[in-house]
């Protein structure tokens, strides 16, 4: 399926990355060129197959519910934009 | 005995006889990364932690302490993060990033008394085929013709340049579609993708979670067998890791493979392949019949739809992974304008943070898994997937031990030649290497020759799943019978 300028802008702010305007037309020939190339797929009989979840047959581990890492605030917030006061800060909102 | 040109078997024995000290050994390599920034392939150095984990490694070799990896110089790949040492995936979306913690590979390596020359060039968090789309600009295959540049191959370029210049003595590398094996086959080393869940991923940057997976990339199958059991292991940390006990690959090697089935998937003959790698695979197979294995022809009826389908499922699980890239907890932030709010600070932050490709793969991500084409793409994908591993599970259940095929369509290219290409034309490729990922298969690419321009080529051997010592073994057999001793000579 073509992608056009119209569905490429809605790709974009769904992936919430900025492309402009003029950028477009581009970005949905790209696009379109890719997925054209995964129509191969439509040619295979994939009636009765699962899809696959899991590339080992393996039962999800579980563990206790206990806080393993906990107690590390200061080293959570080291790498933020913005931290405050304990907590990362972001533009307002909520207006 | 010169320090330059050494393998990590060669090493370890001399260093636990106390020939020279590590000290001395990381010095040497220390000085040939300073002298190689033209290769691009280290993008942050770190020579005094090298420096404190020799000091440290020489006390444990002076105690007779001394696992095989102590005092090991190593080249860590950007993706893996080590604690308060940049770790950015060569993506300026973590340009600033120190991680607060140790990845369980690094920590096991570390923990064998390894060092850590410093950190790796690489693609745009593992994404690319040539190294072009890093953040740091790309590293260079040291085996470059003159007047031109090729690439290292991708993602793992940096690895495989730092390997193949004798920067350091092995390189971690990752590999989800191809990015150790291609990188290995362009510079003439060797690069192993172990089976899925054989490495944890914990603490190395996701980009395709059920495909990831980290392995050695190194100048010997020896040295693979060696570095891989000291990277692998059951982790708690990564759900994915599998609780199975880690052989000692090394003492695999017999070099033994009389009555062993060599699969020969006639798929892998690609329409408009060359004659030299069609040649280079014959003398292969030659070599493994000579050894005695028996040579099957099989079939892997699936192979062609491998990349449409690995080009739905990474991408798709890529941009889940890299959500998590919005500027509010680590790496950059855009600078807003008055009056933007949070979306703003979103968009624009992801639009400065990644690159053209990542920036592809992620739309591309999104629109596979959203309402109404989910099961058009993505759940059609994960089908054809389950169709892959069946082909690869048939021929294992008829008694193949190992598949042998090209590693890569040609050898290394000139950097820049793509720039032009058709995204999908760069995605080709990982045509031979793409299917291993899909099946959850151990993979691994040896040097065989050299092509009429001097380039190397590699071979790939595919194995049974976690039978990586078996497959290491039929590795080594296939680089003592190439011989594959060619150095590329040295510009930088």
């Amino acid at each position: 399926m073509a992608i056009d300028v119209e569905i490429a802008r809605r790709v974009a702010k769904l992936a919430r990355i900025r492309v402009e305007e003029a950028d477009l037309p581009n970005l949905a020939q790209e696009l379109s060129g890719i997925l054209t190339f995964m129509e191969q797929l439509n040619e295979v009989d994939i009636s009765g197959v699962e899809p696959m979840t899991s590339v080992t047959p393996m039962v999800l581990p579980r563990r206790a519910d206990r806080v393993t890492a906990g107690g590390i605030q200061d080293l959570i917030l080291k790498n933020a934009p913005d931290a405050r006061e304990g907590f990362f800060a972001v533009p307002k909102v909520v207006e | 005995m010169s320090l330059q040109g050494l393998t990590i078997t060669l090493a370890r024995d001399a260093l636990r006889k106390r020939e020279f000290t590590a000290t001395e050994l990381t010095k040497t390599y220390i000085d040939a990364v300073d002298k190689a920034d033209a290769l691009g392939a280290f993008v942050h150095k770190t020579p005094e932690i090298a420096l404190e984990q020799s000091a440290a490694a020489d006390l444990r070799l002076a105690a007779g302490d001394a696992p095989d990896l102590c005092g090991i110089p190593l080249g860590i790949k950007d993706l893996f993060c080590t604690k308060a040492v940049p770790s950015q995936a060569a993506s300026r979306i973590l340009s600033g990033f120190l991680p607060q913690y140790e990845s369980t590979v690094t920590t096991k390596l570390f923990g064998a008394g390894a060092v850590m020359l410093g950190k790796l060039n690489m693609d745009e968090f593992a994404m690319g085929s040539s190294n072009e789309t890093s953040c740091y600009g790309n590293a260079v295959n040291p085996w470059s013709l003159a007047g031109e540049k090729r690439t290292p191959g991708g993602s793992s370029g940096g690895s495989a340049s730092a390997v193949a210049a004798d920067l350091c003595l092995g390189a971690t590398g990752t590999d989800t579609g191809g990015s150790i094996r291609q990188p290995a086959a362009f510079t003439g080393i060797v690069g192993i993708k172990p089976t899925y869940g054989r490495v944890s991923r914990f603490g190395v940057v996701a980009f395709a979670s059920s495909l990831d997976q980290a392995g050695p990339m190194t100048k010997t199958v020896r040295d693979a067998a060696i570095f891989l059991r000291a990277m692998a292991g059951h982790d708690a940390q990564d759900s994915t890791s599998a609780p199975l006990s880690v052989p000692d690959f090394e003492a695999a090697l017999t070099g033994d493979i009389r009555g062993k089935k060599i699969g020969i998937p006639r798929e892998y003959r690609m329409d408009g392949m060359s004659d030299e790698i069609e040649a280079l695979w014959q003398s292969g197979i030659a070599m493994m019949a000579d050894a005695g294995a028996e040579i099957v022809d099989i079939s892997l009826p699936h192979t062609k739809y491998a990349l449409p389908a690995y080009y739905v499922i990474a991408p798709a699980e890529a941009s889940s992974n890299l959500a998590r890239y919005d500027g509010v907890r680590y790496g950059h932030r855009a600078k807003l304008a008055a009056g933007d709010g949070i979306t703003e600070m979103y968009e624009k932050t992801r639009a400065e943070g990644f690159g053209a490709e990542v920036q592809r793969r992620i739309m591309i991500g999104t629109y596979v898994l959203s309402a109404g084409f989910y099961d058009a793409y993505y759940n059609r994908a994960r089908r054809v997937r389950a169709l892959i591993k069946r082909d690869f599970d048939l021929a294992f259940e008829a008694g193949i031990d190992a598949i042998l095929t090209p590693a890569t369509p040609s050898s290394a290219f000139e950097l820049g030649s793509m720039a032009s290409a058709d995204p999908v034309e760069m995605y080709l490729n990982d045509v031979f290497t793409v299917t291993v990922n899909l099946a959850g298969l151990p993979g691994i690419s040896v040097p065989v020759g050299l092509d009429a321009q001097g380039l190397p080529l590699g071979l790939q051997l595919i194995g049974r799943p976690w039978a990586e010592a078996d497959l290491l073994n039929h590795a080594y057999v296939l680089e003592q019978a190439a011989g594959f001793v060619a150095k590329p000579t040295k510009w930088w």
